[in-house]
Order: C-alpha cells, then structure tokens, then sequence
C-alpha cells in the first residue's frame, strides 16, 4: 500500500503528540487527501461548531500516491470548517511539504484545540514536538521561513505557515508552504492561527515504501508520465504560458468577470496576460517572467517565477522585493487585475508577492478590493473610512495599498479582510457581493458558460472552479468540446466533473494532470500503489461518495437549497458585450435536475437510497 | 473582387506564424470577401493541428467547419494552440 498507515494527533491544549493507525476501511471508500480527511473531520467535529473556536479542527491530509513517482504526485490538502464559509473547507496545494510530510512517515495530521501560546510543530520523521513560537509570532510567512531555516541549519526542511493577516484575522488567509505555494482558499489559515499555531516544519527521510505492485506502478506511471509529454497542453501550454494563457482566451469568449462582475471583457486584458509577462520591459529589458517551475514530483511544471520591474513605484526603495519570486497565475491575474479594473502588470505581481508572502488567497482578496471599489463608487464607503485611499476602479494604488493593509492587519485594510460577503453587508449593500455561500468567484463569469454557474452554485466549498472545471469542456474542448451559453447537459456534464475531481482530490495527484488523463490512466496508478482493486469506475463512484460526505457535513452545519444559488447580478443583470451579450445564468434550468442526477430531494437533500448506495 | 479587413489574433506558441513581431498578438489584414477560416490558417502556415481553439468574435468554429465558414468585414479570428489552466 502507498498509504503509511499512520496519523499524527497534535492535541494543542495538552500539547500532545500521539499516534495512531490510519483506518484502512475508511482508506478503502475515501482513497485520502480530501475524501479521507472529510470523513474524519465528519466524524470529530460537530459541523455546526464555530470555525474559530477550539472546538473545530484542522487536517493536514496526503494521498496515496503523494510521494511517490507519480507525475504531479506532491499534492496534500488541509480540510477543516471554513470560517469564511461556515461550510467544508478543503484547500488543495503544491510544492515539496507534502511529499515530505509522507516521507517522514505520516498519512495526515490532526490538529485539535488550541494552544495558550503560540507554537509551531517540529516533525522529523518519528519525532513531533511543539516548539514555542514566540519569535514568530507576528512575522511574515517569508520571515518565519527564513528563521526557521537558519534555526535548524537544513536546507531540506519544508514549512508551511500563516501570515500576519491569519493572526489578524484575515477570513481569507491560506496556509502557504514553501515559501509559495498555498492552501489558498476559505480561510484555512485563519483557523490555523485561531489555534495558536504559526508553522508546521517537516523533514521526512524515509522515503514511501510498500508500493502493492512496484513493477506495475512503474509501467503505469511512466506510462502516464508520457501521456503527459505527449499532449499539447500538459507537455508544451502549461509549461510554456502557464494556466495565464487563459486570460486572453477568457477575455475574448466573453467571460472574463470584470470590476465586481460588472462586466464580462476587460479592455486591459493584454497588459496582464501570459503574453504580455513575457515581453521584455523597457526599464531593464527583462520579461516579467523568469522562469517556470515544477512541485514535487511534477513532470508538468506550470508555475510562474517573476520580477518586479525595478523601477517600479511599488516596490520603490523595498528591495526585498527585487528578486524573483512565485508569479501571476490566471486566477490571481484575474482577481487582481480585470475583476478591480488594473492593468498595471508590476502592481499585480508585487500584489501577489504580498499575498504569498502574508498569506492571502489572492483570488477572495482581489474580489473584496472588488467589492469596496464599487461601495468607493456608490458612495457608500467614503475616504474617510479608507484613510484617504481613492478606490475606485482600477487604480493600480489602491490594490498595492490594499494589499500592504490586509497583509498587516491595518486601518481599512481590516475591513477588507472581512472577505465580500461581510464588508458588502457592513455597509449596507449586500447585493454587491460576489459570492456563493460567502466565498468569492474565480474568473470565470457563469453568464457566459452555464454548467459553471450551476457547479458555483452548488460547490461544496462556495464559489470554486476547482469543483467541477467545466470550462475545460465548454471553452477549451477538452475532453470534448460543449456549447458554453446552452444548459442542456450541463448537469450531467457538472456532476461528472465534480465527482471525477473529488476523486483525483483524494489521490495526492494534481488536477491539471486531468487535462492529459482521464480516471482510465490514473486508476492503473492508484491500483499498483493501493490495495483495493481500483478502477475508473470504482474512483468515480469514491468521488460521488466524497461529493456527498461533504455535502451531508454542509447540511448538518445548517446550509439549505436557498445556499445553491448565485448573486442576484448573475441570474438577472445580463453580459453586456460578446458572445454571451444579453444572457444571464440560467440556473432554475439546471439545478432541479442536477439534484434529481444526484439523487438528492427537492431540497437538496441525499435520499436514503442514495447514501445506501454509496455506503454512507 | 471586394475585399474585407479583419483583425487576427494569434496567441501563445501560433504568434511564431505572425509574418513579423507585433504588439498585443493582433493584425489586421486585408481578405478577398469570401475568404474562409481555412484559408486565413493555410496562409499563414499554421498547422491544422495546432490551431485547437478558434473563435470568430468569441464564437468558437469547430474544425468541421472551418472550410465553408467565410470571414466579414471587421470579424475578429483568434487562434489558439490546446490550452487549458485553471
């Protein structure tokens, strides 16, 4: 088996660390990762506890194949209730901190209650230990990087860690590891810090052993590592342009969500796509880009390394910020530039800097700026409550000082650091906020590709592309190409996409490997690492189980059908321009239907028949 | 025979078939009316293969008919290898 069998349990009240076996009958129905965590989180927290009290509880989950050879096989997610959601969080990251958390030995760890002072887990192999984290506290996620590695004098060591903004209070801060790479969404750091918790330091060395089949995992990874290289996305686009080739594609079908979803085309598109980051500037002649980087494992290496231009204003007499670090995404391209109307590609990077470096998800962030520069707009919030900072639309200051506000903690930055939902309510125009459930839209505008409002609306984390990327097959054709402003079959196109990627989710693979592969490659994988007999079908039938743990832990919380739904700008306010001009997201055909797919109630509820079928 | 101006746009690995380096991926070139999809990639020698996502005003043109669909004046053509993200 590629599982360890093992957990460890950080009690932060007494200050524990126990042992304990994994249980392989849950592995055997949730796979790990995501659906194995959920299951546990079901099972020890009361969903309807308060997110940030002692009472919730925070995993650090890896899959099985996490680890291993396996392509992209350097995946752990941290599951806990969102306090930015009151729903099932699972954020999903990169990087090297997985792979090392397995090698020392380990499945997932649970940390539970709260520690009276900050600390930080110390795990080398066998040995855990909470350290005091006095001299972090307060400290920037590089910061407490670059102590805890000149503490320990290895340069192996992988850290994860919050930012001032989770200790702050941030509902939206990510748990980043290696420096950047994150858990990014639904405040997973927020409840990290609520625990007192600064850091996790992980030095693993022995390695993932105990493979079912090493011969048949080899020719199956292998085989799939050459899938890979072969396909024209996974082997050239994505190493090539990174996910920021889409921001010209988006734009151009019309779908681009632009200042607060206003509007669906960004006329500065350009200025902040894949295209434009690697075109030489003129102050230096350099691309924004450097280069692009891999996470453990990985055989796709989609990851953005940038500079800032030195002479730009933001980064002015702050050389911290002159090397190169962790790059524009199209999701955070897309967050902090179209969606609060900036085009000023340096003041977005030197954004994103400073949500890796004080662990902000870029995407809820960039949305609330959103949000406040309309109410800026309006009226309704005034110079007075920014501290004289103009927000309005794409003023390329507000979003830096914005940034540098959320990061500390300060003046209006604390308002932003509500997230949308609770800012547009504070100041009296709820109906402004782009939400689903309280978590903020990625960059896709459902007016323009229906099956994706429908799996906004019913993602069990709130708004989340990465549920059910359907824009895979309605936009890029993969794996086959459907009409993006029609809603036949977008149920049944949704419910496949979610439960496919719950199960991937759930193996410690990443989800771009499925622009390549289907559950037919990665199911040979999983079968030659894990007991278990495991099939395509067996996989897609774990992720509709998964699909519904958590949408059962979603009811028990007290979410109800009223939450499956959009922003009423969505469903009544059509697109403006492009192909989708005059529609809106047409949800009321869609959602009866997915529910009686699922085999769920008028409510949304899981009939009996369906949670006997799935075991649960 | 009339011609008709069109802006064509090609973007990530396909700006290697632009005649010359121009700015923000976008020409406008200068058609015979009548003039299809097709032709527009065979005269710029882009390989069917690449061209994977191919929108007329953000309208997506699948490969079947890319032959008998003729270009108007001021469409806009954008062209795209397989992408994905995310």
């Amino acid at each position: 088996m590629a599982w360890q069998k093992r957990i460890l349990r950080v009690n932060l009240n007494d200050q524990s660390c126990t042992e304990e076996p994994l249980n392989m009958e849950w592995a055997q129905k949730f796979l790990g990762q995501r659906g194995l965590a959920t299951k546990y989180l079901s099972e020890e927290i009361d969903p309807k506890v308060d997110a940030l009290s002692p009472g919730n509880k925070l995993i650090m989950a890896t899959g099985p194949l996490t680890g291993t050879m396996a392509s992209t096989g350097g995946r752990y997610s941290v599951i806990t209730k969102s306090p930015l959601t009151g729903a099932i969080a699972c954020s999903n990251s990169g990087g090297f901190i997985g792979a090392e958390l397995k090698q020392a030995g380990w499945d997932m760890i649970i940390f539970e209650g709260k520690s009276d002072k900050p600390v930080y887990l110390y795990l080398e192999d066998d040995v855990a230990s909470l350290c005091d984290a006095a001299e972090l506290w307060g400290k920037s996620v590089w910061a407490t990087d670059e102590l805890l590695h000149a503490k320990y004098q290895d340069p192996l060591i992988r850290i994860a860690c919050v930012g001032r903004s989770a200790e702050e209070g941030c509902l939206y801060a990510s748990i980043v590891n290696d420096r950047h790479r994150a858990a990014g969404r639904s405040g997973v750091g927020t409840v990290m810090a609520s625990k007192n918790l600064k850091a996790v330091v992980v030095r693993g060395t022995k390695g993932v052993g105990n493979v079912r089949d090493p011969k048949a995992f080899f020719k199956a990874t292998s085989e799939g590592k050459k899938t890979l290289a072969d396909n024209a996305v996974t082997g050239e686009g994505l190493p090539a342009m990174g996910t920021q080739v889409l921001m010209n594609v988006i734009n151009e079908v019309g779908a681009m969500p632009t200042r607060n979803m206003r509007e669906v085309q960004f006329e500065g598109a350009a200025k902040i796509s894949a295209e434009a980051m690697a075109e030489p500037r003129e102050s230096d002649g350099k691309p924004n880009l450097v280069t692009n980087a891999a996470c453990f494992g990985c055989t796709i290496a989609c990851g953005r390394i940038s500079t800032i231009d030195p002479q730009h204003y933001s980064i002015e007499n702050k050389p911290e910020y002159i090397g190169a670090s962790g790059g524009l995404e199209y999701e955070s391209a897309w967050a902090l530039g179209s969606n609060v109307g900036v085009d000023d590609l340096d003041a977005l990077t030197y954004a994103n800097f400073l949500c890796n470096e004080d662990g902000m998800d870029p995407i809820s962030f960039g949305a609330t700026v959103s949000a406040a520069m309309e109410l800026f707009g309006m009226g309704a919030i005034t110079l007075e409550h920014t501290g004289g900072v103009d927000m309005s639309f794409g003023s390329a200051e507000a979003l830096t000082i914005s940034a540098e506000l959320v990061a500390k903690g300060e003046g209006f930055g604390r308002d932003l650091a509500m997230g949308s939902k609770k800012l547009c309510e504070k100041y009296g125009h709820p109906e402004i906020s782009m939400t689903v459930k309280g978590q903020e839209f990625p960059a896709y505008d459902p007016r323009s590709i229906q099956g994706m409002g429908l799996g906004y609306a019913t993602s069990n984390r709130g708004a989340c592309h990465l549920r059910g990327y359907t824009v895979s097959s309605e936009i890029m054709g993969v794996p086959v190409k459907t009409d993006p402003l029609v809603t036949e079959g977008k149920p049944e196109l949704v419910k496949s996409f979610q439960d496919a990627t719950a199960a991937v989710d759930s193996t410690g693979l990443c989800t771009f490997t499925t622009f390549a592969w289907t559950l037919e490659d990665i199911a040979p994988q999983v079968d030659a690492a894990c007991e278990g007999g495991w099939t395509a079908e067996s996989m897609l039938e774990a992720g509709e189980r998964i699909w519904n743990l958590e949408r059962q832990f979603n009811l028990d919380a007290g979410l109800t059908r009223k939450d499956d739904t959009l922003p009423a700008r969505l469903l009544k306010d059509a697109a403006k321009t492009g192909p989708a001009k005059g529609s809106v997201n047409r949800l009321d055909e869609m959602l009866p239907q997915y529910y009686s797919l699922r085999g769920w109630d008028a409510e949304g509820v899981p009939n009996d028949e369906t949670m006997k079928r799935l075991g649960l | 025979m009339s011609s008709i101006t069109i802006a064509l746009k090609l973007y990530a690995s396909l700006t290697e078939f632009f005649p010359e380096r121009v700015k923000n991926n976008k020409i406008e070139i200068k058609l015979p009316q009548g003039t299809s999809v097709a032709e527009v990639l065979s005269n710029f020698r882009i390989p069917s293969e690449r061209a994977h996502l191919v929108l007329i005003n953000g309208v997506y043109i699948p490969p079947e008919e890319r032959q008998g669909k003729c270009l108007l004046e001021k469409d806009v053509l954008a062209v795209w290898p397989p992408v994905a993200g995310g």
